[in-house]
């Protein structure tokens, strides 16, 4: 790939790195984000993975990838990135590898572990400024163990252990976790939310940040059938009308500065998002929930209020 | 060769910078701390050529030791107590990746109560993770144990991570005269990192630490680890004997104390052990002294055993509601004997209680009375009258006297 950025996905790398036959769910928006990633990246790659969906992408003794694979334990992967990193800077410095065995190295975690278990990790490698990718396959809930309730996961899904009852009839009660935010807050020299959907927008991330040295964050929507309760030839709809609600931001941090990337000329109501998916089908039948449905519409408006207010020059339809 | 007074802390980490090691992910804990605050001094002073990087937590530790150690470099961390309890899921998983690095943990009590001092719950908890295991009794030989850890570790036939372990305060804050090797001698004994074993690297890609389904290929890796520890069994004979030859210090895997003609043993590991007043009564005491943990020596243990009137076994450790472990492993080593002799267990020293000369002396004429009655008695914690009366003394205090 020579131009940047690219304009369309006519322009897309076509090196695969990630191959097919994997055992992932038929539908897996976080494998269609993995692939655009690792198109990006290339195949001198190294991938630290954490416990989740993606860590039986390598089963012995077979691997998908291209590129190499640790996979370490839930909550330290970054822990990992900084053992392969700075062993990695030690071999080359001390001549006993040659710079072209360089790596990228990669963390790849779920939502579960990106929100809470690894953030201690994680938290440390962004402040000591580890030279390494960050990408978090976002499907909003502990999905490998059968989608129960992750800080990951928005106001009014169900999950495994936020079953909509008598008594709690939205079913998660609580709002997704600001990861965005609280990865900003270290100010690390990028930090992009990116969507399987829009693989122009993803791909010229990754080649945006790689000219940073530094952590370079991504957090991708994950598109989950048997979690959401869609229609696995359907995935990349959601992932798109998550973007054209404006339940999933586009955006950027540079050095902490943000801009959206991309912004709908108009909204569509987040209904359109909600009422198709199995994780909302509550909010609508047998009673229609209309206070939490429209509390969810309010919080999109909110964010996006706030936006226009702080981010001046917002335009319809910006692209990087 | 230089002789410096050192303490174990300072023994560990001369031992790591002779090593000449090239990485040392940390975090710090009493009673370790010295250690790693020994190596970063020396690596911002450039007398050391290797990357210290303090991280988040000892899991996060021992995942970018194991991990840099996969990448192949030479590696050294260190711990103490509750931090290789924070650690431990990774003391499986990188002693699974089959990554060489030595570790030294510094003997301290588990919480709760949280104390400060020390006893061997912490260590004697990591021995089913596939580690290695040497224990020390001296400055010295923390030191020594160091570099002969990375040879037994980096041993192809072994690949797998290994413990220094020695007692918190009472060896690691202990001064000791202690000899520095020169580098030309350690080198000659342990020669720089250079892995045969598969590492990340662009020209090779490759998957580790990876997934596998079904019982039968996790079997075989996981007994593949068994059989290359119980290995460590042979290497750590031929490792010890040239390391004798290179710097005139002998380590056996099992070390006696006036056992040659000892009637009555006494087992236990690292720094707390004495037979004078026992010897002083005539008793004809000796004393087994486990260096090697894992692999467990057990034909040495066995044939040290043999012919004794009565042996007992003093844990710093307890298995609560068992007793203690090293009784437990011994007791399993000699089952199978025909002629085994009458084995006593003892708890003491936790958390740094000290075993006063008056306590061996109870041990002893409890393993004199065994042998003449042949009725062993159940395990006895040793606990004194005075510790007793003080303890009492606190309950008052605390409200519940």
């Amino acid at each position: 790939m020579n131009k940047m950025p690219i304009k369309s996905i006519k322009d897309l790398p076509l090196e695969e790195n990630l191959l097919p036959g994997t055992p992932m769910c038929a539908g897996c928006g976080g494998l269609l984000a993995l692939r655009h990633c690792l198109k990006a990246l290339g195949d001198k790659t190294i991938i630290v993975n954490a416990a989740g969906c993606f860590t039986l992408l390598s089963i012995y003794p077979f691997t998908p990838f291209r590129n190499s694979w640790l996979y370490t334990a839930m909550a330290s992967a970054p822990a990992g990135a900084q053992g392969v990193r700075d062993a990695l800077d030690i071999l080359i410095r001390k001549g006993r590898i040659s710079p072209d065995e360089n790596l990228k190295v990669v963390v790849l975690t779920g939502d579960g572990t990106a929100y809470d278990m690894g953030l201690s990790s994680t938290s440390g490698a962004i402040y000591r400024n580890l030279d390494f990718y960050y990408i978090c396959y976002d499907n909003e809930a502990y999905g490998n163990t059968g989608f129960q309730w992750s800080a990951g996961t928005p106001f009014g899904s169900k999950t495994a252990t936020t079953m909509p009852g008598r008594i709690a009839p939205t079913g998660a009660e609580l709002s997704k976790k600001n990861l965005f935010e609280i990865w900003r807050s270290h100010k690390p020299p990028y930090l992009a939310t990116i969507s399987p959907a829009h693989p122009v927008d993803l791909v010229n991330k990754f080649k945006k940040a790689e000219q940073f040295k530094g952590p370079k964050l991504f957090i991708s929507l994950a598109p989950c059938p048997p979690g959401w309760g869609t229609e696995p030839s359907r995935s990349a709809n959601f992932a798109k009308l998550a973007v054209d609600t404006g339940i999933w931001a586009l955006k950027e941090a540079v050095h902490g500065e943000v801009r959206h990337t991309l912004v709908p000329k108009k909204f569509k109501p987040v209904e359109e998002y909600l009422k198709e998916q199995g994780r909302f089908a509550h909010l609508f039948k047998p009673v229609r929930q209309e206070e939490t449905i429209r509390k969810i519409q309010e919080m999109v408006d909110g964010y996006w209020k706030e936006v226009k207010s702080q981010e001046s020059g917002v335009k319809s339809q910006e692209m990087i | 060769m230089v002789r410096q007074m050192l303490t174990g802390n300072a023994s560990a980490a001369w031992g790591v910078r002779l090593a000449e090691v090239d990485y040392i992910p940390a975090f710090p804990i009493t009673p370790q701390t010295e250690i790693i605050e020994s190596l970063a001094r020396w690596i911002c002073d450039g007398e050391m050529d290797a990357r210290f990087v303090t991280v988040d937590s000892e899991h996060s530790m021992i995942t970018a030791a194991g991990a840099a150690s996969a990448t192949g470099v030479r590696v050294f961390t260190a711990t103490s107590s509750q931090g290789l309890l924070y650690s431990f899921e990774m003391l499986y998983t990188v002693a699974g990746w089959r990554v060489p690095l030595v570790m030294v943990n510094v003997s301290r009590g588990v919480s709760a109560p949280i104390t400060l001092e020390a006893d061997h719950n912490d260590i004697l908890a990591a021995r089913d993770s596939g580690f290695l295991q040497i224990h020390c009794e001296t400055c010295q030989e923390v030191l020594d144990s160091v570099l002969m850890a990375y040879r037994l570790a980096e041993d192809e036939r072994i690949l797998l991570p290994i413990f220094v372990n020695m007692d918190g305060f009472q060896l690691s804050f202990t001064r000791e005269p202690v000899e520095i090797p020169e580098i030309d001698d350690v080198r000659s004994f342990l020669p720089p990192y250079q892995p045969k074993h598969a590492i990340f690297k662009a020209s090779q890609p490759m998957a580790q630490g990876i997934a596998v389904l079904g019982g039968p290929v996790y079997s075989y890796f996981k007994y593949q680890m068994h059989l290359a520890n119980r290995k460590g069994l042979d290497v750590y004979k031929e490792i010890s004997k040239e390391f004798e030859g290179v710097f005139g210090r002998k380590y056996d895997a099992v070390e006696g104390y006036m056992t040659d003609d000892a009637e009555y043993l006494l087992i236990m590991t690292n720094s707390f052990s004495t037979l004078k007043r026992a010897r002083e009564r005539g008793i004809k005491a000796g004393l087994l002294r486990l260096r090697l943990i894992r692999p467990f020596p057990d034909d040495d243990i066995k044939n040290a055993l043999k012919g004794r009137k009565a042996v007992s076994v003093i844990d710093q450790n307890i298995s609560v509601g068992k007793g203690g472990i090293l009784y437990s492993e011994i007791a399993g080593v000699l089952y199978n004997e025909k002629d085994r002799s009458l084995l006593l267990s003892f708890i003491g020293g936790l958390g740094g209680k000290n075993i006063s000369p008056g306590e061996f002396e109870f041990i002893f004429d409890n393993m004199i009375k065994t042998s003449e009655t042949g009725t062993v008695p159940e395990t006895q914690l040793l606990y004194t009258e005075a510790e007793w009366k003080e303890m009492e003394r606190l309950k008052k205090i605390a409200g519940k006297g």
